[in-house]
């Protein structure tokens, strides 16, 4: 039984399987890329073909247009099984964001599972993380340190809500990543209650649309634009977090800037960013998390590609866990404000 | 404490003033006695500890967590009682947290020997925001960004809300006579029970201000009502002295007394006076840079006492003994400070005198000729004005000496905060050295207009030569006509001088920036 790491190896373009050729989230334009969610610092352009859930590849053809940026899409659901030369490839649901995905590659008996960038957390808009037992499990480690342990997120949404009848006079934007944070933030607020519409930064529009046309129902969205500013008083607004503290935010009356991320577990980063109502609320597995998923998986050695590396590997190792760092860089452009 | 919690977590992330005030009123309508109290004592400053020290906290953590990922925490959070709250193992949280009461309590009670023990207890049964802020709290170092005045019209918001009538000011002038957790206080705020009577504890009377005197004010004037007297350039102060014992208060409440023993050492007397708080000698005031020496040190030593000596200048009596003079005219008041003043003779104090004049062109002339150190401008003071709390308007003006102006370029800006988060909207600006560098002598946030305030912002992002996080450097062709009231010599600045009060008076968008002022123009203008 071949180890994984004699078939699956980090090259300058990405993480590669040999015996399928193909690399796995490439940094760089490819010949046949697989695809593990639809993120702009996983899914690229420029790549020849491209394996992905059919979910994953309908949100790619909203950013990158109906060509893919260029690529032939295949589209696998969740539990088929494809042969790809002489290795078996399943796709399994990573919790992480709709579509999104873990890749599970079967090779001469031998078994390594990339698991994208996933959570444990439930998420109204995506299914939920699968562990899947293996020899190798490559984890991500974003909030790979101890002090990360995100609250439930219906107690985040609560903190809002409280916000928003205390300061009824004023407009709260919140910032959110605009795939995967902002359908889950609608979701969660129609859950705890919340049924007016919900305003949106015009780049948040067409993935919402593409969410509803996958079977994601958010209720009623309206673009936040310029003339509705009587309008937004009292309301909820959903932007980029770019945009939350710039310029396109002057169209809010006297707005309280929230932040829907991992990070603002830290006051500094909130105080720092000017954030006047911090969320924690994150797509990625907090520290908990991530330990718990060891476990879950049971695979005697795990391949940490990015965040905070060192301090996963040592806590793994210390639970009798062999730990590498496979140092992919390039999975945290899309800023941290994402996570 | 889990409501105390997130009113710290808010109020310090908050940076508008009605967003504070109505987070304060929301806790003390929500939130029940003596917890409120205690609340309120812990934003007034008046609740501190130093029950536990950083290293017992770091201590208490590190038995529990592995050394390594907490030394790795500690580096990616950077504050350590955040760092403990945050990796704190929180699967044991079963009860609930402790009351604020309960906290104080305990921490009164229990030798200093168990603390840790009990601290370990509450930590486990609190949430991350509640271990913050109990960490805080007991090392001494919680900070919630909220002045003790505001906190006070917070609590005039809640009584309002309970259909009260009561003004902050109000709430001022028993606060003084008044211990945490102001259980009295809440019930009058809710009218449960009387004004809390101060008897003759050494309580605060919110001080009458003055409004600043415009051109167009001074036709008006009648010189035959008013009395003129020197505006000193030091600070505010309230002298408070009687059997209920001695206070130095300044203009915002802040109880000040420790930073001032050789003051009060001679409040041997019964009275609460009005008067500037000044570094003398002689009878000759120093610049203000050294009377800041003086200013928020708790126990200046004897060497400090020395070098910087303290004085009053007196202005003002509003009690003598238990006599309230408020309520009598100034020329009556000014009377009475002078009687008392003959009769007492306290040391390290003198009157500040009257300034005789018979037309306001004579005045217009004292003003403009008034460049001594210790001289801010003039204070006219209407002679029939009872004392009011407050700004009343057309009673006491302020007329401070023109400002000094230079011509600097502008070289960062940095994003404000708030309503101008996103706004270039604080400037440093700087002049040129010898070497033609520009060299940094000020930051000013004030001043401009709200349409220059846009031209200024989209010109700064037209112009970015550097980003350094929230800051932009910009190229260097923009001039500012920056007004100060004074220029002192400053070993923080790289251009050894700092201007106090600076504030852009003009944008000289004609002005080329070769042309703006040199360093040893500003040499010049050093006290």
């Amino acid at each position: 039984m071949p180890h994984p790491e004699t078939w699956l190896c980090v090259r300058p373009e990405g993480l590669y399987c040999k015996p399928a050729d193909f690399f796995i989230d490439p940094l760089r334009p490819v010949a046949r890329a697989v695809i593990t969610h639809a993120h702009s610092d996983h899914a690229r352009p420029g790549h020849g073909a491209v394996l992905a859930t059919p979910e994953t590849l309908a949100l790619m053809r909203t950013r990158m247009g109906a060509d893919l940026g260029g690529a032939k899409g295949e589209g696998i659901a969740y539990g088929e099984t494809l042969a790809v030369g002489e290795v078996r490839v399943r796709l399994v649901a990573a919790g992480h964001v709709l579509g999104s995905a873990q890749v599970v590659m079967d090779y001469l008996g031998s078994r390594a599972v990339v698991s994208g960038d996933y959570k444990r957390a439930a998420d109204p808009t995506c299914a939920p993380f699968e562990p899947v037992a293996c020899d190798v499990f490559v984890t991500e480690a974003t909030f790979g340190l101890p002090v990360f342990t995100h609250p439930p997120a219906p107690v985040e949404i609560a903190k809002l809500l409280d916000s928003v009848r205390l300061f009824p006079e004023r407009t709260h934007v919140v910032g959110a990543y605009a795939l995967g944070k902002t359908q889950r933030l609608i979701a969660l607020l129609r859950q705890a209650g919340w049924q007016a519409p919900i305003y949106l930064h015009g780049a948040h529009l067409p993935l919402c649309a593409t969410y509803e046309t996958l079977g994601v129902a958010l209720g009623d969205v309206l673009p936040a634009t310029v003339a509705a500013r009587e309008s937004l008083v009292g309301k909820i607004v959903l932007a980029p977090p770019s945009a939350i503290a710039d310029r396109w935010a002057r169209r809010l009356t006297d707005p309280v800037t929230c932040l829907a991320s991992g990070w603002m577990r830290v006051r500094q980063r909130a105080k720092a960013g000017g954030i006047e109502l911090p969320l924690i609320v994150s797509d990625h597995a907090d520290w908990p998390e991530l330990l718990q998923t060891l476990d879950d998986v049971g695979a005697p050695e795990i391949w940490v590609t990015h965040g905070n590396e060192e301090a996963l590997i040592h806590a793994a190792t210390a639970r009798g866990f062999r730990g590498r760092a496979l140092r992919l860089v390039g999975y945290d452009d899309a800023g941290e404000e994402a996570a | 404490m889990i409501a105390f919690a997130s009113l710290i977590e808010r109020l310090t992330l908050t940076p508008g003033r009605l967003a504070k005030l109505a987070l304060m009123q929301n806790f003390f309508a929500t939130e029940v006695d003596p917890d409120r109290g205690w609340a309120l004592a812990a934003l007034t400053g008046e609740l501190s500890f130093d029950a536990a020290k950083p290293a017992m906290i770091r201590a208490l953590a590190e038995e529990r967590t592995d050394a390594t990922l907490f030394r790795w925490s500690y580096d990616f959070v950077g504050d350590l009682a955040e760092t403990v709250s945050l990796i704190w193992s929180a699967e044991t949280v079963s009860d609930t947290p402790p009351s604020l009461a309960e906290v104080v309590a305990m921490l009164r009670e229990v030798p200093k020997s168990e603390v840790p023990a009990l601290l370990a207890g509450w930590l486990d049964s609190s949430g991350a925001d509640v271990r913050y802020a109990l960490l805080k709290l007991i090392t001494g170092a919680l900070r919630a960004g909220v002045s003790a005045r505001l906190a006070k019209t917070a609590l005039a918001g809640f009584a309002a809300g309970n259909g009260l009538a009561i003004a902050p000011d109000d709430i001022e002038e028993v606060w003084h006579g008044l211990t945490p957790p102001y259980t009295p206080l809440f019930d009058w705020l809710t009218g449960r029970g009387p004004r809390p009577d101060p008897a003759d504890a050494p309580v605060f009377r919110p001080p009458m201000l003055a409004h600043p005197l415009e051109a167009a004010d001074l036709a008006s004037l009648r010189p035959e009502d008013y009395a003129a007297e020197w505006k000193w350039d030091g600070i505010r102060v309230q002298l408070v002295a009687g059997p209920g014992g001695r206070r130095i208060f300044s203009r915002g409440a802040d109880d000040i007394s420790g930073s001032f023993p050789d003051i009060m050492e001679k409040l041997d007397f019964h009275a609460v006076l009005d008067g500037e708080l000044l570094v003398a000698r002689d009878g000759i005031v120093a610049p203000f840079a050294e009377l800041q020496q003086r200013l928020n040190r708790k126990a200046p030593s004897a060497k400090m006492q020395a070098d910087y000596p303290a004085s009053v200048r007196l202005y003002d009596i509003l009690f003598d003994g238990t006599e309230d003079l408020r309520a009598l005219d100034f020329a009556a008041r000014r009377a009475r400070l002078e009687a008392w003043f003959a009769q007492n003779r306290p040391a390290r104090m003198d009157l500040s005198p009257l300034v005789p004049f018979d037309a306001i062109s004579e005045l217009v002339s004292l003003r403009a000729n008034a460049r001594e150190a210790g001289i801010e401008g003039l204070m006219l003071k209407r002679l029939d004005s009872t004392y009011v709390p407050g700004r009343p308007r057309g009673k006491w003006w302020k007329w401070k000496r023109d400002p000094l102006t230079l011509d600097c370029v502008l070289m960062y800006a940095q994003r404000g905060h708030g309503k101008r988060s996103s706004f270039y909207s604080d400037y440093t600006f700087g002049v040129w050295r010898d070497d033609d560098d520009l060299v940094p002598v000020g930051k000013a946030y004030s001043g401009y207009t709200d349409e220059e305030l846009l031209r200024l912002d989209s010109w700064i992002r037209n112009h970015t030569v550097a980003r350094f996080g929230p800051v932009r450097e910009v190229e260097r062709g923009l001039v500012l006509e920056v007004a100060f009231d004074a220029a002192q010599r400053s070993t923080r600045h790289k251009s050894g001088v700092a201007l106090r009060f600076p504030r852009i008076a003009r944008l000289r968008w004609d002005k080329p920036a070769a042309e703006a002022d040199r360093l040893e123009t500003v040499m010049r203008l050093v006290q």
